[in-house]
């Protein structure tokens, strides 16, 4: 068991894959952590011994906003743009895009499963 | 693409004086602006300015989290009411 940052228990995959699994933390931010840490990325999570695990939780520890305390502040973020009533607040609370994206097709991401809209036939008259 | 640093943020300067002006007199009256692309200043705070949208002027009470935003932010230009009631009979006519 490799548990790193709370739950994240990836294994037999390189460690700069692993490192992925942890909410936070992407590729980039994992090859630098390891390059820091000097520890080989190709190595296997399971072949690390305790003290290079170690160095890593503390590595990532120091440095690094990662799962429930990310997650919050994302969350935060998204409440006070919500709050003061600005219009990417709105977006968030309609649950549409907030970039400026279109519309009129397309945003699934943001909208979720399409909802078929009966009798959109083209207007009369 | 966000606007240059060298620059600062830009706020319409009739709009920063007259804020400033009332400030310094502990003034609080309600400004009309047509200024939306108006950063919002420290300065703004505990103010009421009321933000053209096209049509009219929204006001809008400025707390301490919008400082950074723009004024127009806070006044939408569009507004949407719904879509049209689907027409029941021309289904019936196909």
């Amino acid at each position: 068991m490799a548990r790193i940052a709370g739950v994240d228990i990836p294994r037999d995959k390189r460690v700069e894959i692993s490192l992925t699994y942890i909410y936070g933390i992407g590729r980039s931010s994992s090859q630098r952590i390891l390059w820091a840490t000097g520890i080989d990325p190709n190595r296997r999570v399971k072949d690390l011994t305790g003290e290079e695990l170690a160095r890593l939780r503390d590595h990532i520890e120091q440095h690094y906003r990662v799962e429930g305390d990310l997650r919050r502040e994302v969350n935060m973020n998204i409440k006070r743009l919500v709050e003061i009533g600005c219009y990417r607040g709105l977006r968030h609370r309609r649950g549409l895009p907030v970039r400026g994206q279109r519309t009129r097709t397309n945003a699934r991401t943001r909208k979720g499963p399409k909802k078929t809209v009966a009798g959109k036939k083209r207007a009369r008259k | 693409m966000g606007r240059s640093l060298k620059k600062g943020p830009y706020v319409d300067p009739k709009l920063l004086r007259k804020i400033e002006e009332m400030n310094r007199r502990g003034e609080r009256k309600v400004i009309k602006t047509w200024s939306r692309a108006s950063t919002i200043f420290p300065q703004f705070v505990g103010h009421t300015i009321a933000v053209h949208d096209g049509r009219r002027h929204v006001p809008i009470y400025i707390t301490e989290n919008m400082v950074g935003h723009k004024l127009g932010e806070f006044a939408p230009t569009r507004f949407f009411r719904g879509h049209v009631k689907s027409e029941k009979s021309s289904r019936a006519r196909r």
